[in-house]
């Protein structure tokens, strides 16, 4: 590209505010069929932030099962039937006999759990903090125009949307989605009636291609196309956050596509990969048997564990920006980050088999892997200590961004901890499938990870948009969510530790000492009672995002504006453009100079030194 | 405005976008079939006496399917050399013989599969095993040729290696021979039937997944090197360069498909 030419292209572009082709290219080409990362983003965001609202309304209806098994659903109960008919339990008045609602049966109830755990982890969560915040700040921060391959991104996100779509379309099939759980093992998955399972294997395989289409596309970005003087060591860490993610995603979904190749052979085919031989199961008679259902666990966890370092990676990229932003200090521990993000990708993928210790795949493996996944949490402590020790001197802003990715650091912290006693063998035999873990997996996605990307959206939305979002109601939004969300997951912990097994549709009452007095090891009453409690904090939860979604779209149009370009006073390249940034993103080639965090330099003129800036 | 470096070389990399990009593509490639050998590997390791047959592929065809990839991957770089050397001719001469490589292997492969999907398998009621291949078929009988038989339970496809011969001819009760007259078994005779395709035994599964995965990408390489060949070549009158680095990639990819043979090739045919 000629510099000059490009110059005065910006420079007429950023005057004439839209389209650099000289026409207004239409709302399909500008929206729909867009190259343009920042759209690409945009619509990854909205898609993800409705998959993640999708995903809730599951668990907003598993929740009313575990707390009042067999009562009927409230409000949509029969809304329910309608839709899935044939799903649904009606429930008789036990005196009257007469019909007074609709109660979810128990496949319905698998086949929630199991959509609500992959949308949220494949369409929801992933998505958002790679593929919606990657795609609109990772080439604004790297001062690029656009990302490397602008169609194939285009593509990456239409065959996620199309993913998405077939995992939703099992809903309005006969006999629903699928029930074998997020992880579909097998055999179970295999021998389970619905074709639930079919759609959700070739969902899978298209999303992986579009994460891999992905992957592919912003490592090529971020090698090629760094701006002039944008080096390796004056990458804004969010970058090298999505970078080593990007990495993670291209090298381990391709093991999970293989597993759900597999199975896809196995029901569509007749193959016996994950069918041993001698399985008892009558709609599975006449199979040749001699497969291995570790296998499946095996290819299945070795993208399961690299997922969650994509899970928090990018949260950890995001609360970095914000936390150096608002201290007005840079980063604690640059390199040391960088390094360590580097080496949690490394290991992350020698610890999947830490999900498999009741496999029985033998002590000596179980030993190698409980080794890994100790060593794996020194660089989570020490991305953790860094994050907490850059607090310590700064002048906090307590904008709602940063309240949020403050709430990250010990949500997160709590996530992380409570991973110890299941990466032991020895205690994990006691946790394994309870709601312990359900309560350690959630710390770390639903209030270390989403509570991050919340406070990426009120950070990175006047970009965006020109207009902040309410602090007001970002307040609001933020204390309701940060009491609910350890109302609901906390008590999870106590459950779990006295045996509550996860799966259930009657939430544990099976179980309980009422309906077995004289069981030894039966649930006590009060860790059942909890159910009810945790229920009701969950739906309080969800209603805590009603300010944020209403806030999220009537700030667009009426939110306050933004002073300037850079309203937040940040050093980082994304800030340096037009707000919202054109077609092209920089009026001026921008060149760098400085490194990232360059806040309160001693003897500057102002307290925060962009990076295109020379100090 | 364009996306910088889709056709100059970074000059701090060394490489231009789409290099790089095919370079990742091949790393996650080699994860999934990296993924696919494991697989194999743990399948075998694990199946159990009778149930991993060996000897079944018939190695000359192999062989001559290897040197027509390896054929093919001479022809793919001299290609792209070709252009790097201005000559246009024969660019065309060679990636047209590519793409012929990549048709007769199909062929082949084609040829093999049906060879097997007509395989037949027989468990006949008195515990011996048949199989040979699908000649006639109607509603009391079917007729198979070049039978073998053998003992049920020495497993489908089970071969006789010369150690096995050995002990065979000690061994009273024989069993394992050619023979070359038509077999012609009567419906009632039979307890089981099935053919050699994906769900007779887990080889044959991991078999077909394998090289099934694998003649996926010949085709897909083979159409985008047919579009290079036809087409998509009135690129090099108005950008050579691009052109070229096109042919350079499509290429790499090649040279992948190719190397993923050369290992399916021993695992399947050989071991």
């Amino acid at each position: 590209m000629d510099s000059t030419e490009a110059k005065e292209h910006h420079g007429a572009e950023h005057d004439a505010g839209h389209g650099h082709d000289h026409h207004d290219p239409g709302f399909m080409r500008k929206y729909i069929f867009s190259t343009d990362h920042k759209i690409i983003g945009i619509q990854y965001g909205l898609t993800s932030l409705l998959f993640m609202l999708a995903g809730f309304f599951l668990i907003a209806v598993m929740r009313w099962s575990i707390a009042f098994p067999g009562e009927p659903l409230p409000v949509i109960g029969s809304l329910l039937n309608t839709f899935m008919a044939g799903m649904t339990s009606p429930v008789l008045d036990p005196e009257t006999n007469e019909l007074i609602g609709y109660a979810i049966s128990n496949d319905l109830y698998n086949s929630f759990g199991a959509m609500h755990g992959t949308i949220m982890v494949f369409l929801a969560v992933v998505p958002l903090a790679f593929a919606a915040f990657g795609n609109y700040v990772v080439p604004l921060q790297i001062g690029a125009i656009d990302m490397a391959f602008p169609r194939l991104n285009m593509a990456s996100y239409h065959l996620f949307l199309l993913g998405g779509l077939v995992m939703l379309g099992s809903f309005f099939i006969p006999g629903g989605p699928a029930q074998a759980g997020w992880t579909s093992y097998s055999p179970l998955a295999t021998s389970i009636p619905t074709d639930g399972q079919l759609y959700w294997l070739i969902a899978m395989v298209i999303i992986i291609t579009s994460s891999l289409l992905g992957a592919v596309n912003f490592i090529a970005t971020i090698i090629q196309l760094r701006a002039p003087g944008m080096t390796w060591m004056r990458l804004p860490f969010f970058c090298w956050a999505q970078f080593v993610t990007a990495f993670l995603l291209l090298l381990a979904f391709p093991p999970l596509e293989v597993g759900a190749l597999l199975q896809l052979m196995d029901r569509v085919a007749g193959t016996s990969f994950y069918l041993p031989t001698g399985l008892a199961i009558s709609s599975m008679q006449d199979v040749s048997g001699g497969g291995s259902p570790l296998l499946y666990q095996h290819l299945f966890w070795f993208l399961g564990h690299p997922e969650v370092y994509v899970l928090i990676l990018p949260a950890m990229g995001v609360v970095s920006e914000i936390i150096a932003n608002n201290t007005r200090k840079p980063i604690w521990g640059y390199k040391s980050l960088v390094y360590s993000t580097l080496v949690l990708g490394f290991l992350s993928f020698i610890v999947w088999a830490h999900h498999m210790y009741l496999t029985g795949m033998g002590t000596k493996i179980s030993t190698f892997f409980q080794t890994t996944t100790m060593i794996i949490s020194i660089p989570s402590v020490i991305i953790l200590t860094c994050l907490f020790i850059s607090l310590w001197g700064g002048s906090i802003r307590f904008n709602t961004p940063m309240l949020f990715a403050l709430a990250f650091l010990p949500m997160f912290g709590i996530g992380g901890l409570t991973g110890l006693p299941l990466g032991f063998n020895y205690s994990d035999i006691h946790l394994h499938d309870t709601y312990y873990v359900i309560g350690h997996f959630h710390y770390v996605v639903a209030p270390g990870t989403i509570f991050a990307l919340i406070a990426g959206i009120y950070f990175w939305y006047p970009k965006l948009t020109g207009r902040y979002m309410s602090e007001f109601w970002g307040k609001v939004h933020f204390w309701c969510s940060f009491v609910f969300m350890n109302l609901t997951f906390q008590p999870m912990f106590a459950q779990g530790m006295a045996g509550m097994e996860r799966r259930m549709a009657d939430g544990g009452a099976g179980y309980s000492v009422a309906n077995n007095p004289d069981a030894i090891g039966a649930l006590a009453d009060q860790f059942l009672k909890l159910n009810v409690n945790i229920t009701f904090a969950a739906y309080a939860l969800g209603l805590s995002q009603i300010p944020f979604i209403i806030n999220l779209f009537y700030s667009i149009s009426k939110g306050r504006s933004v002073e300037s370009d850079n309203p937040w006073q940040s050093t980082t390249l994304e800030w340096q453009t037009p707000t919202p940034p054109p077609h092209g993103n920089f009026t001026t080639p921008p060149k760098v100079f400085a490194g990232p965090y360059e806040y309160s330099v001693p003897g500057a003129a102002q307290d925060y030194n962009p990076q295109n800036q020379k100090s | 405005m364009e996306v910088p470096y889709t056709v100059k070389n970074r000059p701090d990399t060394g490489l231009y976008n789409a290099k790089i990009g095919i370079w990742l593509f091949l790393a996650s490639e080699v994860m999934l079939f990296g993924a696919l050998f494991s697989s194999y590997i743990l399948l075998r390791v694990t199946a159990q006496e009778g149930e991993w047959p060996t000897e079944l592929l018939n190695v000359p065809i192999g062989t001559v399917n290897t040197l027509v990839l390896i054929l093919s991957s001479v022809t793919v770089v001299m290609a792209w050399a070709s252009l790097k050397l201005n000559n246009f001719k024969k660019f065309k001469f060679y990636q047209g013989l590519t793409v012929i490589c990549a048709m007769i292997f199909v062929m082949i492969k084609s040829y093999e599969y049906r060879d097997k999907f007509t395989h037949h398998d027989v468990i006949l009621t008195n515990g011996m095993r048949v199989d040979g291949h699908l000649v006639e078929e109607t509603s009391e009988y079917i007729v198979l040729s070049h039978p073998l038989e053998y003992p049920a339970e020495k497993g489908i496809g089970y071969r006789p290696t010369a150690l096995h011969e050995a002990e065979e001819e000690a061994n009273a009760h024989g069993g394992g021979h050619h023979h070359t007259e038509d077999r012609k078994i009567m419906l009632s005779d039979i307890e089981k039937r099935t053919n050699w395709g994906p769900w007779a035994n887990t080889y044959f599964a991991i078999y077909f997944t394998l090289t099934g995965l694998h003649a996926l990408h010949v085709i897909g390489g083979a159409l985008v090197m047919a579009y290079f060949w036809g087409p998509g070549s009135r690129m090099w009158k108005k950008n050579p360069e691009q052109f070229t680095n096109r042919i350079e990639v499509s290429g790499l990819f090649w040279h992948f498909v190719d190397l993923v043979w050369i290992f399916l090739f021993p695992i399947l045919y050989l071991l």
